[in-house]
């Protein structure tokens, strides 16, 4: 998956990089338009929260790290899994529950994890990531590792007591943590005016000292470009940032949602007018850096790996009933 | 060619309404376009298109009511498609609707007979939690006199010499010595990097904690009272104890969580709470309340090396105590072994941190009038030692169990359930509880003292099931 590679870069993206920004946010959401069919189909039980939207923040942010870096999200999750470079197959999988899951099945659509990619969770708790993404950063400081932690949360858990207890440890102790505040614009079902007195999420940094940036998340470029200011930052030592990626889910808060607190127009306005995955094709092709057969191509290959992890995810066995009991302890 | 089929658009939906097409047969249509519109008892909904193709053949008619999840709703062509991994058609859709869909649900519901039971667990947990013997206590090894507090200070400050991945956080820690001083000097001997004062924001700091942990370091988190941890129980239990099932065993937790339990005196309803039960309860946990210095420290050092979260209940009253503790190098207690602190052959009486100083006294005054009690002292609430328990019930015949919190789903009420279980032929009375009445901790010193387990509610309690 792309990652940084600490060069500057202005606000121009190259050739190589449009691609491959491309390439993510369209596995991205082929993926989870297969998530939902299979959802649809009963292989996929309990809750399923889709990203489809929201691409190009994941592949924006994780452009601007390095490897080790790490990165913890609530339970919107998928897109983050595999912008991390997570296989679909493996994502998959554990959202049918089968033994070929990340957490061979036990922990479902919220609750995967790899260290391997340093990504920490998939968290089922609104606001409980937050915490957690602080104590990990807290562990870099420590180690003094040159490590940093994007914690991603929702603009519902921004009214999360905990968030803000967070912020204060993570700006005392300039602990190395980017927060990153996806501001789709809907928990749930309430709009953030219903639930926000200060609706300008990043601005809710500011008594505890920590700078904020609004942010065009629909552009992935421009996501990288704050992403890297705020990962420079706070891997300098100067301490946390939060981003607020003004984003928008097309989809339901999760499957069983049929989003009838906004309209059809809305929902449709964004999607023609502000489409991430759109408005990289347009940068790619503008530039004539592909036509619209290359791209085809690309997305041909995109359908190829989505279609072997529907395969893969089906085809896995169930966990063995053995592994009811494994994994409570670890052995001392 | 490739079938659609009616979505389940809930976990609960199993027919809808198929209340209006959006394309017609010979439509070219694109992944995520809207096709129809289903409806539900609960909802309405759009279905978009997975797949890009042709409609070639509409199969349910629009208004159709009452139409089953996976029932083929149309049929799609298109050159160059992908062959579709999904299954397709009436059998597959059947594999899909019945087979696909019960394993999901296994995880809800009891699982039918024809599947493989899973295997009982143990009343001792899993791996790593089979309890070994105390430490033989080498000839001539002196005893020296140590309190409660300076032992669990002796404890942090062993470990964290040994591993500097171990550190201590909380309020007050550090530059205070700890609002108990339990952490009396630690800021001077490992500096501030290691002894970390934390704002009071027990919800944050835990999940801090759990976070560190999850990156490899092995905190010690300090709760002024655990009455405090209340704010950050959803840290505990949601992150430190279920991550490690969650992420098939790939998320490791070594954490510690400690500080006083259990009412103090005269505190009121708000500072007094016993937590025992309520941690005991969680699977992924290990639950530690010890009474004594050596067991306040064996079993802290060994808590601070387990790589599980564990949750180390102490007790105010007994800071202060002084203990006879062997002095010895690297002094440890395993984790999951009662302790049998008294021998006896007419009584079994468990109890834990404070209580088995009263089941102590309870039990000389017993002995006066010639009755010999065996006192079992739990140290592990979870894995709960059952073998100990068990073993002393076979031999008095009766039980009563001591713990300073409320009956209900209590210690007792689970010590009570396995020897009922396990050692029921051997009862020569029903098994029987002392604890806390059922109200919160009164304030007035004559009301809390009514409230509390005493020796005479002990004593009392063991004359009934001896009917004396």
């Amino acid at each position: 998956m792309a990652k940084g590679n600490g060069k500057q870069h202005s606000a121009e993206a190259s050739k190589d990089e449009l691609l491959q920004y491309y390439r993510d946010m369209l596995l991205i959401r082929r993926f989870e338009e297969r998530a939902g069919q299979l959802y649809g189909m009963g292989l996929i039980g309990g809750f399923c929260h889709l990203y489809i939207g929201q691409e190009a923040v994941v592949v924006g942010m994780q452009a601007a790290l390095k490897d080790g870096d790490q990165v913890i999200t609530a339970y919107r999750d998928h897109g983050h899994m595999l912008a991390a470079g997570m296989t679909a197959n493996g994502v998959m999988a554990e959202l049918t529950g089968r033994s070929g899951g990340y957490s061979r099945g036990k922990g479902g659509s919220m609750h995967m994890f790899s260290i391997e990619k340093a990504f920490y969770g998939g968290h089922g708790i609104v606001g409980a990531q937050v915490s957690l993404g602080t104590g990990l950063a807290f562990a870099n400081k420590y180690r003094k590792d040159g490590k940093v932690c994007l914690t991603y949360f929702g603009d519902g858990a921004a009214n999360q007591g905990q968030v803000y207890e967070s912020f204060n440890m993570a700006a005392l102790w300039k602990l190395p943590v980017v927060y990153i505040v996806e501001n789709n614009q809907y928990a749930m079902g309430t709009a953030i005016q219903r639930s926000s007195s200060e609706t300008h999420l990043h601005k809710r940094g500011i008594s505890f000292n920590i700078p904020g940036e609004e942010v065009d998340g629909m552009d992935v470029v421009a996501v990288r470009e704050a992403g890297r200011r705020a990962v420079e930052r706070a891997r300098a030592g100067e301490g946390p940032m939060l981003l607020e990626m003004k984003t928008y889910r097309y989809r339901g808060h999760s499957m069983s949602d049929p989003a009838k607190y906004r309209t059809k127009e809305e929902v449709d306005d964004m999607k023609a007018k502000h489409d991430p995955i759109e408005h990289v094709k347009k940068l790619i092709t503008d530039a004539g850096h592909a036509t619209e057969d290359d791209l085809k191509a690309i997305d041909r290959e995109i359908r190829a790996i989505v279609s072997e992890s529907a395969t893969f995810a089906q085809e896995s066995p169930d966990p063995d009933p053995s592994e009811l009991m494994t994994d409570i302890y670890i052995e001392a | 060619m490739t079938q659609i089929l009616m979505p389940a658009l809930s976990p609960t939906m199993e027919e809808g309404n198929l209340t209006k097409w959006l394309v017609k047969v010979g439509d070219t249509i694109e992944p995520g376009q809207v096709i129809a519109e289903i409806e539900t008892d609960k909802a309405t909904m759009e279905v978009e298109a997975v797949d890009e193709g042709t409609v070639t053949e509409l199969l349910v008619a629009e208004g159709a009511q009452g139409v089953k999840v996976n029932t083929p709703i149309a049929v799609l062509s298109g050159e160059g498609e992908q062959p579709s991994p999904l299954p397709r058609g009436e059998g597959a859709a059947q594999r899909a609707a019945g087979e696909g869909r019960s394993d999901v649900r296994m995880t809800e519901s009891a699982r039918p007979a024809d599947r493989p039971s899973p295997p009982t667990p143990s009343p001792q947990g899993r791996g790593g939690l089979i309890p070994q013997s105390d430490p033989e206590i080498p000839a001539n090894t002196q005893m020296i006199k140590v309190t409660v507090r300076d032992a669990l200070r002796d404890a942090m400050a062993e470990e964290m010499r040994r591993d500097d991945r171990v550190f201590v956080m909380g309020e007050e820690v550090a530059e205070y010595q700890g609002a108990y001083k339990v952490t009396r000097e630690l800021l001077q001997e490992f500096g501030a990097q290691r002894v970390v004062d934390t704002p009071i924001t027990e919800h944050g700091f835990a999940g801090l904690g759990v976070g560190a942990a999850m990156a490899g370091l092995k905190p010690i988190v300090e709760f002024m009272t655990w009455n405090f941890a209340m704010q950050a129980i959803d840290q505990i239990i949601n992150s430190a104890a279920k991550t490690l099932y969650m992420s098939g065993g790939q998320i490791k937790s070594s954490i510690v969580f400690r500080g006083p339990n259990g009412a103090a005196s005269r505190v009121a309803a708000q500072h007094s709470q016993d937590y025992s039960s309520w941690y005991s309860h969680v699977p992924g946990l290990i639950v530690v309340a010890p009474y004594d210095a050596a067991d306040a420290k064996g079993l802290l050092k060994a808590a601070i090396r387990n790589p599980n979260p564990v949750v180390f209940l102490e007790h105010e009253m007994l800071y202060g105590q002084e203990f006879e503790i062997p002095d010895v190098k690297d002094w440890i207690v395993p984790i999951g072994k009662a302790k049998v602190r008294r021998q006896g052959v007419d009584v079994t009486i468990t109890a834990h941190s404070r209580m088995v100083g009263l089941a102590l006294k309870a039990a000389d005054e017993l002995s006066k009038q010639g009755i010999e009690a065996e006192i079992i002292d739990l140290r592990t609430l979870r894995p709960l030692d059952t073998d100990t328990i068990l073993e002393s019930v076979r031999k008095t015949n009766r039980i009563v169990t001591v713990e300073e919190g409320w009956g209900q789903s209590g210690v007792g009420a689970e010590i009570c359930a396995r020897v009922t279980a396990e050692a029921f032929d051997y009862l020569d009375a029903p098994p029987t509880r002392v604890h806390q009445v059922d109200a919160p901790l009164a304030y007035a010193a004559n009301l809390e003292a009514l409230a509390l387990p005493s020796v005479e509610k002990i004593v009392d309690a063991v004359k009934a099931v001896t009917y004396r």
